[in-house]
């Protein structure tokens, strides 16, 4: 830890590395919680999983690949929500064809993309150490976006999450306030891309939001919880991993699989441990 | 003559093949305290949700304070059957009932001052103000039925509109419920849906009955031959008061 410290400060990558992590965790903060209590886990999978086609296309033409996969999480997002509101039948189906079909369209593009092998495991895996320094301009562009909208809206979006035939009785307009959050789910998806790579976003998206639903009651202090948490688990992870030189994504992961399974033991326990009190109250 | 507030006229629903509603006129006035009763699957509920515009006729007209039903939902409350959300979401009932005021002032941010005092009246009329903070998935069945009716009175609606507000709690606090809502009855008009004649007719002005069509409409005693005429078959007597 204490060479992390000592590295941080000589080498700017480490530095634009914590950054990013920092930059994504208000991302997995704001988001996550909604994945959660809206129960969108597997949408989010879906949507994180078919960026590859987009991040492949852009490879192939040139382009940013972050571009690439905020354009194909969009349009992910959009095809998958569209269909469920018109349909609402054949949603987890839908959910796995796109997933699959992303990722086919992305390995097509990627193999057929001239010049050197693109390192297709940092796209899968994550590797925050490449981050470049123009992309964290772009992802704390993208966190404003999330969080001025959440701000803005707060109200409708607790509302559609929560009852969403309540809140089209209220007048809010249900079908806009989902896609326009299934939207921001996909912004999420990108900004974590950078850190743990397409295929762990979801614990990332999820977990933190979990744990933090284990203590508090409110989505708002759901968010701040998990934004803390992210950011510590990010940073944490990078610190580990440096010293033996593993990959960062992989290790925050299990770091924050670690932190939920602890946490929902020791509320299993914590609970238990109440009602056996109360019920020994009761007799007394 | 004043306008009727609810006026259904010739209304037809199916799902798919199967008919649901037939035919069905009803006219509500102002002021009015009316149950809508009949046997499971006779199309009560889907009744309600035409009136709310949740689901659209395939014929006849639904006219709700002489607007189409889109356009007049934001006035009226609606307590629901079976709450349609998760237990353990994470929400107080002073949020819960906040809902209510969606629509109400400014789209943008969060609720004022005002949302908040009408939150906490609403909870105090309906003998919850102590549960405020409490988060919804801890409250009892009775509890609950409180704080959607909360949810309901919010926005001063100009129509309660109530689908088996007592589906799930005990009689006494069905008692309770139903005492409530006849206190309401001056200034708010109120649509309840039952399967409990019976019971609801010591509390209502008017029962209408629907099972597919519009059986009854009447004001008069509910005696045997109107159930026998409701639910086809001999139905045993149940006690009742006026």
């Amino acid at each position: 830890m204490v060479e992390f410290i000592g590295a941080l400060a000589d080498h700017a990558f480490l530095r634009t590395a914590l950054l990013a992590g920092l930059l994504a965790s208000i991302g997995c903060g704001v988001i996550g919680p909604y994945v959660v209590v809206k129960r969108i886990a597997f949408l989010a999978g879906g949507i994180a999983h078919s960026v590859l086609g987009g991040m492949g296309a852009a490879l192939y033409y040139g382009i940013d690949p972050l571009l690439g996969a905020l354009v194909a999480a969009m349009i992910s997002a959009l095809i998958i929500g569209t269909v469920r509101l018109a349909w609402s039948a054949q949603e987890d189906t839908l959910i796995g064809a796109i997933w699959a079909i992303g990722m086919a369209v992305g390995i097509l593009f990627i193999a057929k993309t001239p010049g050197y092998g693109t390192d297709l495991m940092s796209y899968l895996f994550g590797n925050i150490l490449l981050v470049p320094g123009r992309d964290l301009w772009l992802m704390g562009g993208l966190d404003l976006v999330l969080v001025l909208t959440v701000a803005l809206f707060y109200r409708q979006f607790l509302a559609v999450s929560f009852d969403e035939e309540f809140a089209r009785l209220r007048g809010v307009p249900v079908a806009f306030f989902y896609l326009l959050l299934l939207c921001l789910v996909a912004v999420t998806v990108v900004l974590l891309i950078q850190v743990v790579g397409l295929i762990l976003v979801i614990a990332l998206l999820t977990l933190p939001a979990a744990v933090a639903g284990h203590y508090v009651h409110s989505l708002g202090a759901m968010m701040g919880i998990a934004t803390l948490l992210g950011a510590a688990l990010t940073s944490a992870g990078l610190a580990l991993s440096f010293g033996p030189d593993l990959p960062a994504g992989p290790t925050v992961i299990l770091l924050a699989g670690a932190v939920y399974v602890l946490s929902a033991l020791a509320r299993g326990f914590w609970g238990r441990w109440r009602a056996r009190h109360w019920a020994q109250g009761a007799r007394a | 003559m004043i306008p009727p507030i609810i006026a259904v006229e010739d209304l037809s629903f199916s799902f798919g093949e199967v008919p649901v509603l037939t035919d069905v006129s009803l006219e509500i006035a102002a002021g009015e305290f009316v149950g809508l009763v009949g046997p499971n699957a006779g199309g009560k509920s889907t009744l309600l949700k035409l009136i709310l515009g949740i689901l659209e006729p395939q014929g006849g007209r639904v006219r709700v304070l002489g607007l189409p039903p889109r356009e007049a939902r934001q006035r009226l409350g609606y307590v629901p059957q079976h709450p349609s959300f998760p237990r353990d979401f994470p929400i107080s009932v002073e949020q819960v009932v906040l809902m209510g005021r969606l629509g109400i002032g400014p789209r943008f941010g969060w609720y004022r001052a005002a949302d908040r005092e009408a939150a906490r009246r609403a909870l105090t009329e309906v003998e919850a103000l102590d549960l405020a903070r409490r988060r919804i998935g801890t409250l009892s069945g009775g509890q609950l039925q409180r704080v959607l009716l909360a949810r309901a009175l919010v926005s001063d609606p100009e129509i309660l509109i109530l689908d088996e507000p007592t589906a799930n709690i005990d009689q006494r606090m069905e008692g309770d419920i139903f005492d409530l809502l006849a206190t309401f009855k001056a200034r708010i008009s109120i649509l309840v849906v039952s399967h409990d004649i019976a019971f609801i007719s010591g509390y209502v002005h008017r029962v209408a009955c629907l099972n597919r069509t519009l059986i009854c409409h009447t004001t008069d005693a509910v005696d045997g031959d109107l159930i026998r005429r409701l639910y086809h078959e001999e139905v045993r007597s149940v006690a009742h008061r006026h």
